[in-house]
C-alpha cells in the first residue's frame, strides 16, 4: 500500500506558484505607488482584495498563471499604444487590427465562431488534435475578450475623465463578460476532466451571445461608450454584476452539458462523447459553483438596492427573475443531493433552466419595465 | 415514539410539511406565482388598471390581489408555509445530523463495511502506528476500537462542518423570512382589515387627512416618499396603499436648502443631489447633510434617499397677447408653476392652470441609427472607439399650463421659452392639444431681428384689420401693375381679388380659401385657381407687412430674402394659428426656478436580520458544497487489512482517493 503522504497546502505550491504570487503582488504594489493617493479607502480595500483573489485564482487554476499575465500584458500594450490619445485608435497599427478594445472584441467574436467549427469538426472526426485546437482558439479568444475590457475600462477614461468607468455596465458589456466567463470555466472543467469533446457543445452558447453581440454592435451601435448615470455610480456594481455573471455562465454551461448528455444517453454521438456519468458530474459541478456565485450576487444585489433604491428588496422584476432562477436551481440541487435523482431528467431540468435564465438575463430587459435601468434593447 | 403516535394525523402533517416533496413543490408554486407579479405591473394607480382591463377583470383581479402581488394574502401564505417547512425540515433531520457529526461509526461490522461501494481487502502487513499516520496524514480524525476477535478498527473522518452546512443554509433562510416580514407591511395590512386603518384615496391638503389613514412615528418600520420645494420643510411622507395613500408621521422635519442636477459633457444626467437640513422633533438638532442617489442618510433609523426631482412651484414671468383683438398690445401677467389662477379675457372668466416647469429639455437631435449604411461603413464603425453618438441638446425652459372656460372644458398649452432654431430660421414654439392623450400640435412662430414675437404679432394684426386692405390691395396692384403682370383695365378687378383673398385668409386660413374652392369652384379648374390665390397672398403679405411697419411708426420692413422667408413662415403659422384655439397667447418671459426634491424615506428594522441571513446562507452554502465528508475505515488483521471509504456526496472525487490509497506497488493484490 502507497503511503501517498498528503503534503499540506502550502508545500504544495510549486515555484510557478510563487512566481505568479509575487507577479500580482508587485503589479498591485506598483498601481498602488501610481494611484494610491488618489484612491479611496473602498478602492484601496479593492485593489488588495482583488490581487488576493487572483492569487488564489492562479493557486487554484495553475492555467490561469500564465492567461491572466498575458491579457494583462496585451492591455498594458494596447495602453502603451493609446499614450494618452484616444485619437491613436485609429493611427497606432497594433491599436487598429489588435488590440484597440473594439478590434480585440471582433478578434474575440470571430475566434469563437472558429473554435466552434473546430471543435465540432474534433468531435465528428474524433480528432484530438482539432479538439486541442479547438482550446487553442477558445484560450485566445478569451484573451481577446479579457484584455479587451481592460482596454475598453482606460479607453473610457480617454474619452474623459468623468466618464470613464468599469465596463460591465450596459447589456453590450455583460454580454463580453458572459461570453469571457462561460469560456473560461469550461476550460476550466474541460482541463479537469481531461475531456475536450463537450466544447462543441458549450461553444454553442458562446456563439449565440456573439451573434447578439455582433447584432448589437452592427444594428444598434450598441459598442459606443456611455457614461454613467447615477443610479449605477456605485462600487457594488463592481462586484455585483461579475459575480451574476459567473453564475449566469455556469447554468448556461450546464444547460449545455445536459444537452450533450441527453444525446449521449440516447446513442447520439456516444461513442465520440464522454461516458453519461462524466458529464453528469461536471454539469452538477458547474450549477453547484453557478449557485454559489448567483446567490452571493443576489445578495449583493439587495445591498446595492438598500442603497440606491430604499429598499434591499423591491420585487422589481429583474429581481423577482433572480429570485426565481434561484429558487429553480435550489430545487434541482435538492432533488440530486436528497433525493438522489441522476441522469436524464436533471438534464433536461438544466436545459430548461437555461430558458428561465435566459429570460431573467435579457427577457426581463426586453419585455418588462422595472428598477434595473441599465440596456433596454 | 410509538407506532400510534407515527399515523395521527398530526404527526402525518408533520411529516408532509417537512418533507423534501412538499419543499420542492412550495419552491415551485413560489417562482410560478412571482411570475405573475413580473408580468403584470405592480401598484399603478387603479384607473389605469380599470381603463385597461373592463370592469369585469378589474374587479377579478383586484379581489386575487393582483396589483400588489407580493404582498397579498395569498402570497403570504405560501411564504409562511416555506419558512414553516424549512423550520420542520431543521427539526426533523436536525437531530439526526447533529448525532451524525460526532459520531465515527466505529462499530460497523465487516459484513457492512465489506458491502460499501468503495471497499477492498488488501494483502498487505499496515501496523496500527502506520495506519494513524496515514489518517492524520489526511487530516482526518478517528477512533479506535479493538474487537474480540482481536483485529482493530480505526474509524475516521473528515469534513463534518458539511452537515454544519446544511444547519447554516436552512436557518438563514428562516433569519432573511423573518427580517423581511418585519420589514413587510403586514401590520398594516392588519390594521387595514379591521378597519384601524383606512387609506385616503381623495387629494386633500396634508392637514386635513383624518387620523384614521395617519400612522404615528412610532411604527416601527415604513418606506414612502415625500417631494419637498426648495426652502420648504416636510415632516411626513405618503404610504402608498392600494388605490389610496397613508400618511406616516416622522420624527424629524426635512428641510430642502436646495436640489442640484449635474449633467455629462454629451447631455447625460450625472449627479441629483439635495442639501437638505433634518431638524429633529424634540431636541431642536440640526443636521444637514447633502443626499445623492447611492448616498443616502441616515437619522434615527430611517433612511433618506434622492428619489426624483421635479418643480417645486416656480414664479413665472408672461406676456399675453389677445389673440381676439391682436390690434391690442400685449400684456405682462405673474403666474407660479403648478397652480392656478384666474385669468379675464374679452369679457370671458378662465382658469389658467400652471403645470411643470421644466428648465432642462434634453433631446435627442441625431438622427440614430443609420439604416443606409453600408456593411464596410458598420464595419468600421463597430471597430471604432468612440462616445455615443447620441446628440442630446438641452432647448432649455418650457411650461405647460390648461387654460379652462367656465363650463369646466379645458386645453392644455406648451410653451418653450428659447428660440430654437430650424432649417435656418429661429422661432418660438408652442404646442397645443385638446386632450391629454394627444400629443402636441406644434406652432413655428417666426423671430424678428431682435428675436422677438413682436413683428409677427403686429403682422398678424394687420391681417386682420380689414380698415386697412384697401390700402394693402392698392400697394399690391400698383406693384403688378409696375411689373407689367396686369393691364391698367384690370387694376380695379386685381385689388378686389388681393382684398378679397386677404380677407378669406384672415378669416380661416388657408382651410377657409380651400373650403371656397372646394364649394364654389369646378374640381377642373380647382388646382390653378389655388395656385393664383397662392400668388396673391405671397405677394401682399410684403404690402402687409409694409403697412404695419408705416403704420406703427417703425422703417420699412427689409426686402431680402431673409426677411421674405419670415414673411411666408409667418402665413403659415397665422394660418395655423386657427386650430390654436385659445383667447390669449402666452409666452413664457422669465422665471425664478424653484426646484423641489422628490425624497424618499425608510425604516427598515429587519435588514440587519436579512443581512446577517445572508452572511449565514452563503457561509451554508460553501460548506456544504465545498467541504467533503468523507469517513474512512481501516480494519486491521495480522498481513490483511481491510479499506473502506464512504461519503455522502458520491462522486468522482471520492473513486480517486479510494483508488489512490488502495494502490499498491505490487499492482493491487486485494479483493473487495
Ligand atoms: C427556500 C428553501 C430552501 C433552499 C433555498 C434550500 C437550499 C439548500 C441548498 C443550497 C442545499 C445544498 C445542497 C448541497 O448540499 O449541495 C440544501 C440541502 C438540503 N436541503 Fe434545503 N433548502 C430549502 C428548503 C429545504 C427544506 C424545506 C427542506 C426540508 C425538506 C430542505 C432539506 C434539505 C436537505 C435534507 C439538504 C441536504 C443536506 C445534506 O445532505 O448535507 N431544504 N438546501
Amino acid at each position: 500500500m502507497e503511503m501517498t503522504l498528503q503534503q499540506p497546502f502550502y508545500k504544495r505550491l510549486a515555484a510557478g506558484d510563487w512566481l505568479f504570487a509575487a507577479l500580482i503582488i508587485a503589479a498591485a504594489g506598483y498601481s498602488f505607488s501610481l494611484y494610491g493617493s488618489a484612491m479611496d479607502y473602498y478602492e484601496q480595500l479593492i485593489l488588495a482584495g482583488s490581487s488576493v483573489s487572483l492569487i488564489a485564482l492562479g493557486w487554484f487554476w495553475k492555467s490561469w498563471r500564465w492567461f491572466f499575465p498575458l491579457a494583462g500584458a496585451m492591455s498594458l500594450l494596447a495602453i502603451q499604444l493609446y499614450d494618452h490619445d484616444l485619437a491613436r485608435a485609429g493611427q497606432s497599427f497594433g491599436l487598429k487590427f489588435l488590440l484597440s478594445s473594439q478590434t480585440a472584441f471582433m478578434w474575440m467574436c470571430t475566434l469563437f465562431y472558429l473554435a466552434t467549427v473546430v471543435y465540432w469538426g474534433g468531435l465528428i472526426a474524433r480528432s484530438a488534435l482539432l479538439a486541442r485546437i479547438g482550446s487553442g482558439l477558445t484560450w485566445s479568444a478569451a484573451a481577446f475578450a479579457l484584455s479587451g475590457l481592460f482596454t475598453r475600462w482606460y479607453e473610457s477614461y480617454l474619452i474623459a475623465p468623468d466618464v470613464g468607468r468599469i465596463p460591465v455596465s450596459n447589456l453590450y458589456e455583460v454580454f463580453i463578460l458572459f461570453c469571457l466567463i462561460t469560456a473560461l470555466m469550461y476550460l476550466y472543467y474541460e482541463a479537469k476532466f481531461a475531456t475536450r469533446q463537450l466544447g462543441a457543445f458549450v461553444l454553442l452558447v458562446i456563439s449565440a451571445a456573439v451573434g447578439f453581440i455582433l447584432w448589437y454592435t452592427f444594428d444598434r451601435q450598441a459598442h459606443q461608450i456611455q457614461p454613467l448615470i447615477p443610479a449605477l455610480q456605485s462600487w457594488w456594481m463592481k462586484i455585483h454584476v461579475p459575480a451574476n455573471f459567473v453564475g449566469y455562465g455556469a447554468f448556461s454551461l450546464s444547460a449545455m452539458l445536459g444537452v450533450a448528455q441527453l444525446l449521449a444517453r440516447r446513442g447520439i454521438l456516444a461513442d465520440k462523447l464522454p461516458k453519461p456519468e462524466v458529464i453528469d458530474e461536471m454539469m452538477y459541478k458547474a450549477i453547484s459553483v453557478g449557485f454559489l456565485f448567483f446567490t452571493i450576487a443576489t445578495i449583493l444585489g439587495a445591498m446595492w438596492a438598500a442603497d440606491a433604491w430604499g429598499g434591499y428588496w423591491s420585487w422589481d422584476p429583474k429581481e423577482t427573475w433572480a429570485l426565481i432562477v434561484w429558487l429553480n436551481y435550489a430545487a434541482w440541487l435538492h432533488v440530486r443531493l436528497v433525493k438522489g435523482w441522476r441522469g436524464e431528467p436533471l438534464a433536461w431540468w438544466a436545459v430548461i433552466g437555461l430558458l428561465v435564465t435566459t429570460f431573467a438575463f435579457i427577457g426581463v430587459n426586453m419585455f418588462l419595465t422595472g428598477l434595473h435601468s441599465y440596456g433596454s434593447l | 415514539m410509538t407506532s400510534k403516535k407515527r399515523t395521527s394525523p398530526g404527526y402525518q402533517l408533520y411529516e408532509l410539511f417537512s418533507s423534501m416533496r412538499f419543499a420542492i413543490g412550495l419552491l415551485t408554486i413560489l417562482a410560478i406565482a412571482s411570475v405573475i407579479g413580473t408580468v403584470l405591473k405592480q401598484n399603478e394607480p387603479y384607473p389605469n388598471y380599470a381603463f385597461e382591463f373592463g370592469p369585469f377583470w378589474f374587479k377579478a383581479f383586484e379581489l386575487l390581489g393582483l396589483y400588489d402581488v407580493y404582498h397579498s394574502a395569498w402570497f403570504l401564505t405560501i411564504l409562511a408555509f416555506l419558512v414553516t417547512s424549512t423550520t420542520l425540515c431543521i427539526v426533523r433531520n436536525g437531530p439526526g445530523f447533529l448525532h451524525e457529526m460526532r459520531a465515527y461509526r466505529e462499530k460497523a461490522s465487516d459484513n457492512s463495511l465489506a458491502a460499501m461501494k468503495h471497499s477492498r481487502e488488501l494483502d498487505i502487513a499496515l501496523d496500527e502506528a502506520g495506519a494513524i499516520t496515514l489518517l492524520q496524514q489526511r487530516g482526518m480524525r478517528y477512533r479506535r476500537r479493538e474487537r474480540d476477535d482481536g483485529s482493530v478498527v480505526l474509524a475516521a473522518k473528515k469534513g463534518a462542518a458539511n452537515k454544519l452546512g446544511y444547519f447554516f443554509a436552512h436557518i438563514a433562510l428562516v433569519v432573511i423570512c423573518i427580517g423581511g416580514l418585519m420589514d413587510g407591511n403586514l401590520p398594516l395590512k392588519l390594521g387595514e382589515l379591521f378597519g384601524k386603518i383606512v387609506p385616503e384615496t381623495r387629494d386633500l391638503p396634508q392637514s386635513q387627512i383624518p387620523a384614521q389613514s395617519r400612522l404615528t412615528a412610532a411604527n416601527l418600520s415604513f418606506r414612502g416618499n415625500v417631494t419637498v420645494a426648495e426652502n420648504k420643510s416636510a415632516d411626513v411622507i405618503f404610504l402608498n396603499s392600494g388605490n389610496g395613500y397613508l400618511v406616516q408621521e416622522l420624527p424629524f422635519i426635512v428641510t430642502l436648502k436646495k436640489f442640484h442636477v449635474d449633467y455629462y459633457s454629451n447631455g447625460m444626467p450625472k449627479l441629483f443631489a439635495s442639501d437638505i437640513v433634518v431638524t429633529d422633533k424634540h431636541s431642536g438638532k440640526e443636521t444637514p447633510a447633502t443626499v445623492k442617489v447611492n448616498h443616502p442618510l441616515i437619522v434615527d433609523g430611517v433612511a433618506i434617499y434622492q428619489a426624483s426631482f421635479g418643480d417645486g412651484g416656480s414664479p413665472l414671468q408672461l406676456r399675453a397677447w389677445n389673440l381676439a383683438a391682436p390690434q391690442q398690445a400685449p400684456v405682462d401677467i405673474k403666474g407660479v408653476s403648478l397652480a392656478a389662477q384666474p385669468l379675464k379675457a374679452n369679457g370671458k372668466d378662465y382658469q389658467l392652470e400652471f403645470g411643470e416647469l421644466r428648465v432642462f429639455n434634453v433631446e435627442n437631435m441625431g438622427k440614430g441609427p443609420d439604416g443606409s449604411k453600408s456593411l464596410g461603413q458598420r464595419m468600421q464603425d463597430a471597430r471604432e472607439v468612440k462616445q455615443d453618438n447620441k446628440q442630446l441638446k438641452n432647448v432649455g425652459p418650457s411650461i405647460t399650463f390648461k387654460l379652462r372656460d367656465s363650463q369646466g372644458q379645458a386645453r392644455e398649452f406648451q410653451q418653450y421659452m428659447s428660440p430654437m432654431q430650424q432649417d435656418g430660421a429661429m422661432y418660438q414654439i408652442a404646442g397645443v392639444r385638446s386632450e391629454v392623450s394627444q400629443p402636441f400640435q406644434y406652432l413655428r412662430i417666426p423671430l424678428d431681428d431682435d428675436m422677438k414675437i413682436d413683428s409677427f404679432m403686429r403682422l398678424r394684426a394687420a391681417l386682420n384689420n380689414p380698415a386697412w386692405y384697401q390700402e394693402m390691395a392698392q400697394r399690391t396692384a400698383d406693384k403688378a401693375l409696375q411689373g407689367k403682370a396686369i393691364s391698367p383695365a384690370m387694376k380695379q378687378q386685381f385689388a378686389d381679388s388681393v382684398r378679397w383673398v386677404l380677407g378669406r385668409f384672415s378669416a380661416g386660413g388657408f382651410a377657409a380659401l380651400e373650403q371656397f374652392l372646394d364649394e364654389k369652384v369646378p374640381a377642373d379648374k380647382r388646382q390653378a385657381i389655388a395656385q393664383t390665390y397662392i400668388k396673391i397672398l405671397q405677394g401682399a403679405i410684403v404690402d402687409v407687412m409694409a403697412v404695419a411697419q408705416d403704420k406703427a411708426g417703425l422703417k420699412p420692413w427689409p426686402q431680402d430674402e431673409k426677411h421674405y422667408r419670415f414673411l411666408l413662415d409667418s402665413l403659415v403659422t397665422v394660418s395655423s394659428f386657427n386650430d390654436y384655439v385659445a383667447p390669449v397667447y402666452l409666452e413664457l418671459t422669465g422665471f425664478d426656478q424653484v426646484q423641489a426634491s422628490g425624497l424618499q424615506m425608510t425604516r427598515s428594522p429587519g435588514k440587519n436580520l436579512v443581512y446577517l441571513g445572508s452572511l449565514l446562507l452563503v457561509i451554508g452554502i460553501i460548506l456544504m458544497f465545498y467541504i467533503r465528508e468523507v469517513r474512512m475505515w481501516l480494519v486491521l488483521r495480522p498481513g490483511r487489512v481491510r479499506v473502506a471509504m464512504s461519503s455522502n456526496r458520491h462522486n468522482h472525487d471520492l473513486d480517486r482517493d479510494f483508488a489512490q490509497i488502495v494502490a499498491t506497488p505490487q499492482g493491487g493484490g486485494g479483493e473487495a
